[in-house]
């Protein structure tokens, strides 16, 4: 059985998904217009959540939230459902396969053979599309990866019932109603999407946005002597691999949001978000160059301490260069 | 970043014959969406995780033949958990995992809670119990 599915490679597997969803049911929407809709950017440090023996450093808010927000500012309704039997997850997942439905899975990214080992973390909160299945083979639809995939009834189980921080206890969704293409409310969902992702950016949190960004520039100066070289280093790492990790579209979503900023700036027909969009690109050109900087660091081990404050007063220029920036793209949205 | 500036660096990705798509912007400034090979930045970031991960199994090795603590912990780092993760998969709190890292209390566990956690690790009962720590 297999579903007549378009897979569409992508930089980030949310997304992507929900991007490859409304193609298949003929809603032609791209990957940075749900990112911007759902209001996905966002800096977050999470010190209370480790993450391979690490603080977590997030450049997307929430798993799941970009979609939600995304359905519901469009007017899509998605149907969720998570299981705690096994048995009825598969179940549920076949009927969808035999009602020629392909559905959303989130999914522990540890257990899905196909990609290269490196990137096999324990991670919950990955999504893919499964499209149908041929004997015991589910095929699979990675948005981040070139083509598609196939897991054996085994395997997707253990992906899908994956344990530790977002566990996704089997969860499935997919659309069920949708606006008409002519009354989906794009403009009012573009500006409602930009207000929130200032709001997020200039939030007046210590661990969020502009201030969590200041937050661990601190931090990266503090590290090598409070914790030693070694675990300054796998802190580093940690920041950069999160930000430049497999589907991010690089420069921690900039570039994304940037891609997004300029196909809003013409629905709107808003010259000032095409300069905004502009001024992004120049910003995650500078989170990469933090990341080469940062690297160079981690790369040989034996660093001296004062080379971590160079990266450190990098990442508090991007911290007023976006504080300008989100400032800004309030007024301009205005 | 341009599109012909996006990186084609040599990464893991090569080993599944894969390119990650990016977004980058074209000679007018337009946003496309492009391949990339790879990071050399993130690649060493990943290396270096990876190195981490097999040095920590490694001590945890030697604490086990030390009889320092028990194999639970040194497969709970070869599979890159950590005790929440394990804790998770063996559906116990994870007081009790950490518990179980005691040679002495992991020698008195019963077969039906190892057998749980050979089935976290993917190995079988016996390989847990025998505590040989091979590699694979």
């Amino acid at each position: 059985m297999k579903i007549d599915f378009k897979h569409h490679q992508s930089a980030h597997c949310e997304n992507g998904v929900v991007s490859n969803l409304m193609k298949h049911n003929g809603i032609n929407i791209s990957e940075p217009m749900i990112f911007g809709i759902g209001s996905g950017l966002i800096y977050c440090y999470i010190p209370f959540l480790k993450v391979n023996h690490g603080p977590a450093v997030t450049y997307r808010v929430m798993p799941g939230l970009i979609f939600k927000r995304f359905a519901k500012r469009i007017g899509v309704t998605f149907k969720r459902e998570k299981f705690k039997s096994a048995t009825k997850a598969k179940q549920r997942l076949d009927d969808n396969i035999k009602n020629n439905n392909p559905v959303g899975l989130q999914v522990g990214i540890y257990h899905l053979l196909y990609l290269p080992d490196h990137y096999r973390f324990h991670f919950n909160a990955h999504n893919i599309v499964v499209y149908g299945k041929e004997g015991s083979d589910y095929l699979v639809s990675d948005p981040v990866i070139e083509n598609v995939a196939k897991l054996d009834e085994k395997q997707l189980e253990k992906a899908r019932f994956a344990k530790g921080p977002f566990a996704p206890n089997g969860q499935i969704y997919y659309p069920i109603s949708f606006p008409k293409e002519s009354e989906i409310p794009y403009k009012k969902a573009i500006v409602k999407g930009i207000k929130q992702t200032c709001r997020d950016m200039l939030a007046p949190i210590p661990i969020v946005g502009v201030k969590g960004i200041r937050m661990v520039a601190k931090l990266i100066k503090k590290w090598p002597k409070k914790k030693g070289i070694k675990v300054a280093n796998h802190y580093l790492g940690q920041i950069v691999r999160m930000q430049e990790e497999i589907g991010t579209g690089g420069g921690g979503f900039r570039y994304i949001f940037a891609a997004f900023l300029q196909e809003s700036s013409a629905i709107l027909n808003n010259e000032k978000l095409m300069e905004l969009s502009k001024e992004m690109t120049v910003i995650g050109d500078l989170w990469r160059d933090f990341a080469l900087e940062a690297s160079r660091l981690y790369k040989n081990r034996k660093a001296t301490t004062g080379s971590y404050d160079k990266v450190s007063e990098m990442l508090f220029e991007l911290a007023d260069k976006e504080e300008v920036f989100f400032k800004a793209l309030k007024i301009a949205i205005k | 970043m341009k599109a012909n500036e996006v990186p084609q660096d040599k990464s893991s990705l090569d080993s599944i014959n894969q390119k990650e798509l990016c977004y980058a912007t074209d000679e007018n400034g337009n946003y496309i969406t492009t391949k990339s090979s790879g990071w050399t930045p993130k690649t060493i970031a990943l290396n270096n995780a990876i190195e981490d991960i097999k040095e920590r199994a490694e001590e945890a090795k030697q604490r086990v033949l030390n009889n320092e603590t028990s194999p639970i912990e040194y497969y709970m780092e070869l599979n890159r958990m950590d005790v929440t993760i394990l804790a998770g998969y063996v559906g116990i709190w994870p007081f009790r995992v950490k518990r179980h890292f005691n040679p002495k209390r992991f020698k008195k566990l019963s077969d039906k809670l190892l057998q749980k956690y050979a089935d976290a690790f993917n190995i079988s009962l016996q390989q847990l119990k025998q505590g040989d720590l091979n590699e694979d």
